[in-house]
């Protein structure tokens, strides 16, 4: 018997954990649902949803997401988010479609949903918000690496997972452009899973396979600190540029370093308050997703939704020796 | 443990009596834990306690569930295999490309369950025939399973299910039961006879504890571990065709990771890691706790990476509570 109190004792060490204050029940509860925590860029949107909390008074923020970038993972945060009888879920998606069935039975029991950064299939929420449009990502991606090759060249992409809906979109607008850069050769695009070890060997690996590369261009932030961390490894700073989409804070040692010359991204604070304001005024009835239609997005602006029901937040902004030291800090 | 086979052949699954005790009192432990659980779960949160609340939950832990029983014999007779969630991933691309050439829900649920068979005689070829050791095996087969899915599929997905195949991860046999824990209860029973009722499962016990023995015992060792490879593989054929009619969509990282909650699962559920002795409702219990235990810390809005950390605890909480207990009581009679 005295195993069983044992395992009460311990049940009821664990009860402490379980304690949360009872949230005040008339605000409007959004849930900012992320591809995994522990990421620095979804952090930031965090901090940008709890800016736009502020603004509008009366609304809590429900920061989660799974352990790993799996689909499973956010319908199991869906299932208790739907529980739990939010106002809104904002969700950056792990898999365009896997996730309709759960966000549809959201949407069933009366709870705003939208997507953001990266989308979920349109019959799965109400309208989702891309940071940027993909086209002018795209040729940011390849615009950066071609203006520090005025000769042209060898440059290689470093992609997070072979599933990972946004990055491949990118890759496939960069392409469509690519022939616009003169002399610009993509010769290979490799997946580091947005594993910082994996990124780092695959990134070496490119090195190998091609001795005559200039760029590599790593449209996500774990492969491209990875990637510039290899080019200094292997002494090939000034030989090969890495750029790509990434985080002011994580490159701003490589910008020094001029293993990446520069690089670009929105800013994930605007984005987290980007979403945060469309779902409450989505979920508050003041707007809605129709096509053609426009949300406002505080001080972002508004966004217009075309007959996908998508919208773009702003254009990508690149980050260089010039302005690195400002923006490091922030995120 | 009926009379009758006791007095046919009995095999203790442990000669030692105390861990034989200890045994016994597991799944009651196991029990006192879940119950513990649950009633915290119900004061923490205003929402655990509602019936299509708690139906969703079961999600959490009916596919992982359904492969634990295979695994749990498996792991009795004293082999591993990691490589179920590659299995799915594998099932749910041939289902996916059967459904690209107009197959409709019998038939994905044929060549759901073959698939996962083939993949299982393929583990059970190496390891019983040419006599490797099964976590080698698997691990290769681990990434060889998933790979051909990346092969197939690189960064596409496969869509388009028919809306009849939805039943099985979307659909209710009756008010709040689902399909899936429908399936999970009738494949718990029917493990439950195997290993508790019949010749089949005493001779998995017996091989666990000394297969040397079973074998001069007249037990076709090999035999009997080729048949858990093919239904460990078949279980997870099963789960293949609830994850991939949950989804309704199929990708090639369907399921990553998932051949270790099975495990954790399994080994919560008071299967001896390195074989010989466990039980079936050891394994039900057990699922149900992580299933709990997810919900409720994810109602909190608990981060994930804090519940791989009490799932962690939780395990080793468990298995080393009655051990240290032994071995205070051990000291103190001694002393």
């Amino acid at each position: 018997m005295s195993v069983f109190r044992k395992v009460m004792a311990s049940a009821a060490i664990a009860a402490t954990m379980f304690a949360t204050p009872v949230m005040a029940e008339e605000k409007v509860r959004i849930a900012l649902v992320v591809k995994a925590l522990g990421i620095g860029f979804f952090e930031a949107a965090a901090k940008g949803a709890e800016e736009a909390a502020a603004e509008l008074g009366n609304v809590e923020i429900i920061y989660t997401g799974p352990t790993d970038t799996t689909a499973e993972g956010q319908i199991e945060v869906i299932n208790a988010l739907i529980a739990q009888n939010v106002d809104a879920i904002a969700i950056s998606a792990n898999d365009t479609d896997a996730l309709v069935p759960a966000l549809k039975k959201a949407m069933s029991r009366g709870i705003t949903v939208i997507s953001w950064d990266s989308g979920v299939a349109a019959e799965g929420r109400q309208m989702h918000l891309n940071p940027s449009s993909n086209p002018l990502i795209g040729n940011m991606i390849i615009k950066l690496a071609a203006d520090h090759m005025p000769d042209g060249g060898d440059v290689a992409v470093l992609s997070a997972s072979a599933t990972a809906t946004n990055q491949n979109i990118w890759i496939e607008e960069m392409n469509k452009v690519t022939g616009n850069y003169s002399g610009i050769n993509v010769v290979a695009t490799v997946y580091g899973d947005d594993l910082a070890d994996k990124s780092y060997r695959e990134a070496q690996g490119l090195m190998a396979s091609y001795p005559n590369l200039k760029a590599i261009i790593a449209p996500t932030t774990v492969g491209i600190v990875a990637a510039a961390q290899a080019v200094t490894d292997a002494g090939k700073i000034g030989e090969i540029n890495v750029t790509g989409l990434a985080l002011p804070s994580e490159m701003a040692g490589h910008i020094e370093s001029g293993a990446s010359k520069s690089f670009a991204i929105w800013n994930p604070i605007d984005l987290g308050y980007a979403a945060t304001m469309i779902a409450y005024n989505l979920a508050s009835g003041t707007a809605t997703a129709e096509a053609g239609k426009s949300i406002p997005m505080g001080r972002m602006g508004e966004v217009a939704l075309d007959d996908k029901y998508e919208g773009a937040m702003a254009d990508p902004f690149v980050y260089d020796a010039s302005n690195i030291d400002a923006f490091k800090s922030i995120f | 443990m009926s009379d009758t086979t006791m007095t046919a052949r009995f095999v203790p699954n442990r000669l030692n009596s105390r861990a034989s005790r200890i045994l016994r009192s597991w799944e009651s432990l196991l029990l006192v834990v879940a119950v513990g659980i649950f009633v915290l779960n119900s004061f923490a949160s205003p929402y655990f306690l509602n019936a299509w609340n708690l139906s969703d939950a079961t999600y959490n832990f009916t596919e992982k569930g359904m492969i634990a029983f295979a695994m749990a014999l498996l792991i009795i007779s004293g082999e591993i295999d990691l490589s179920v969630a590659s299995i799915i991933a594998l099932a749910s691309t041939a289902m996916g490309l059967a459904v690209q050439y107009g197959a409709g829900t019998p038939e994905l649920v044929v060549i759901g369950l073959t698939v996962g068979l083939l993949c299982g005689a393929f583990n059970a070829i190496f390891v019983t025939v040419l006599g490797l050791p099964s976590i080698v095996v698997t691990i290769g087969t681990m990434s060889l399973f998933r790979g051909i899915s990346y092969i197939i599929l690189g960064d596409g997905a496969y869509g388009g299910y028919p809306d009849s195949f939805a039943w099985f991860g979307q659909g209710y046999i009756y008010w709040v039961f689902t399909a899936e824990i429908g399936i999970f209860a009738v494949i718990a029973v029917i493990y439950g006879v195997v290993l508790h009722k019949t010749n089949f499962g005493r001779a998995v016990y017996a091989i666990g504890n000394n297969s040397t023995g079973a074998l001069f015992s007249g037990i076709r060792v090999q035999r009997v571990k080729f048949i858990l490879f093919l239904l460990t593989g078949l279980m997870s054929g099963v789960a293949a065709i609830c994850l991939t009619s949950r989804l309704g969509s199929t990708r090639p990282s369907i399921a990553t990771g998932m051949e270790l909650n099975v495990v954790t699962m399994v080994v919560l559920g008071g299967i001896n890691i390195l074989g010989g002795s466990g039980s079936i409702p050891g394994v039900v219990i057990a699922a149900f706790v992580m299933g709990l235990v997810t919900f409720g810390l994810g109602l909190l809005n608990v981060p994930g990476i804090v519940m791989s950390i009490f799932i962690g605890l939780l395990l080793i909480g468990v298995i080393a509570l009655p051990r240290l207990w032994t071995m205070l009581a051990a000291k103190r009679r001694s002393a």
